[in-house]
């Protein structure tokens, strides 16, 4: 184990900022696409259904084929890769942001509006502040089930950790096989971390307010 | 002297085919401290919303200061007239400090005027401020949380404040006292139009100056409390005073 860290480590250390870059770009991506898309068919809920149904369906593609399909479009690398990858997180990211909205008391948004708030303020000020734990909660099973997937974008020459574990695989051994899940663990585990973080940074003094009732 | 400042002109409002409201005609005068009495069903806080711009009528005008709302900015309006509800209508992510500062934020007030804003008003509903106003609502009583919903109405000295049932699920004794505190502002408040819906009769009867009794979208009788208990206009009314002399005749049996 160690000895293959030594003589690899430079390359698997560009393995993981690459799993690492794929994961947060499409992540990112996604989280603005849900906020956008939220924020603009709030008022539309029949539309927001049909959108979410239609990336579910999106979701059940396996991944290999998804980034099979894609080569043809956007090509090898980590484009594609990307594009993929932001297509699962939406999947996640709506379903759960959809209901953390909804869970909110329409009173309060009520209330909001009957003191002058406009439609957007009452949306930046009430309902995503107070959706946040269900928002984060989205997140972090969109960055686990990412950072497995995007091991599978190896086979289209995005890089990753995947690459570690084809290798693994084509070569027969198992060092590089255990090396790539456990960076991939690790890494899955500090970027939740991470997350974990900002969360208790944003919403730990409300939340601790409510708790104790 | 009696100026008239919210009018009602054959104002309709129906949800689909369910008509709340046939024909309604009132006008509420400034500085007025109205109570609107009714069960639920009667249309009392259909009217309320209507007033702020919640729901629009169906048919026929609503007149703010002489005006159509509906010619007028609805955000405007509603930043310039205060609004309670019952319960939770705190906002529980935010201090009782930020609740309170949320109109003032919007009109661009700078943070001295708010702060020195919120403390005056948290002495207002009797809250300490050094110890309330950091605190979040749910680490409050709900007698404390409605006071601060009454402070929060009335952050930016609007010349209307809406109250939408605010005490209805507090303890008798806490109710009392509350009712206490809005009278008392209301008098130490000058040109302040207050309405107040309500399904306590004791409290529409004790609050209000004029008291507006409804009933399936339909004004009963709109009269001062001594008129109403003493010449009650519908059968409806009489009905609505014999419950309360129930009540009284139960207590005194026990009392005896």
């Amino acid at each position: 184990m160690i000895d293959y860290w030594n003589a690899n480590w430079s390359t698997m250390v560009v393995d993981m900022q690459q799993h690492l870059a794929m994961v947060l770009a499409s992540l990112g991506i996604a989280l603005m696409i849900a906020i956008v898309l939220i924020a603009l068919l709030m008022r539309r809920p029949n539309w927001l259904n049909g959108l979410v149904y239609f990336f579910s369906l999106l979701y059940s593609v396996p991944s290999f084929a998804f980034f099979a399909m894609l080569l043809p479009i956007s090509g090898l690398g980590m484009r594609s890769a990307i594009i993929v990858l932001t297509v699962y997180c939406e999947y996640v990211l709506l379903r759960t942001f959809i209901t953390g909205i909804q869970g909110i008391d329409p009173a309060l948004v009520e209330v909001a509006q009957g003191m002058g708030m406009t439609r957007r303020q009452a949306f930046m000020k009430v309902q995503l502040p107070l959706a946040l734990p269900a928002i984060f909660s989205g997140l972090q099973v969109a960055l686990a089930s990412m950072m497995g997937i995007a091991t599978i974008a190896a086979t289209i020459n995005a890089g990753g950790l995947g690459q570690l574990l084809f290798e693994g695989l084509q070569t027969q051994q198992t060092v590089p096989l255990l090396w790539g899940t456990i960076l991939t663990i690790a890494l899955t585990l500090i970027c939740a971390g991470v997350l974990k973080m900002i969360e208790w940074a944003l919403t730990h003094r409300w939340k601790a307010a409510l708790a104790k009732n | 002297m009696t100026k008239p400042i919210i009018q009602f002109k054959h104002v309709q409002k129906s949800f689909g085919a369910n008509q709340v409201i046939p024909d309604l005609n009132f006008t509420i005068n400034q500085g007025e401290l109205v109570t609107i009495l009714g069960s639920s069903g009667s249309g009392k806080t259909t009217t309320l919303k209507m007033i702020n711009g919640l729901w629009q009528p169906s048919a026929g005008q609503v007149l703010i200061d002489g005006q159509p709302i509906d010619q007028l900015d609805l955000v405007q309006l509603r930043r310039h007239m205060g609004y309670v509800v019952q319960q939770i209508g705190l906002f529980p992510h935010m201090t009782i400090a930020e609740n309170i500062a949320v109109v003032p934020k919007m009109l661009g007030w700078d943070q001295e005027r708010i702060q020195q804003r919120v403390n005056e008003l948290l002495e207002l509903v009797q809250l300490d401020p050094t110890k309330y106003a950091h605190r979040y609502p749910n680490q409050l009583s709900g007698g404390q949380q409605q006071r601060i919903g009454v402070a929060r109405a009335l952050a930016v000295n609007p010349p209307y404040v809406l109250f939408d049932e605010p005490f209805g699920a507090l303890d008798a004794v806490t109710r009392l006292e509350l009712q206490k505190e809005v009278k008392r502002i209301h008098e130490s408040l000058q040109d302040k139009t207050f309405l107040f819906v309500t399904h306590d009769i004791n409290e529409a009867l004790y609050l209000g100056q004029r008291v507006m009794v409804m009933n399936k979208g339909q004004i009963e009788q709109f009269a001062t409390p001594e008129d109403i208990v003493t010449q009650p206009a519908t059968s409806f009314v009489k009905e609505l005073l014999g419950t309360q002399q129930q009540n009284r005749d139960l207590w005194r049996q026990y009392h005896d």
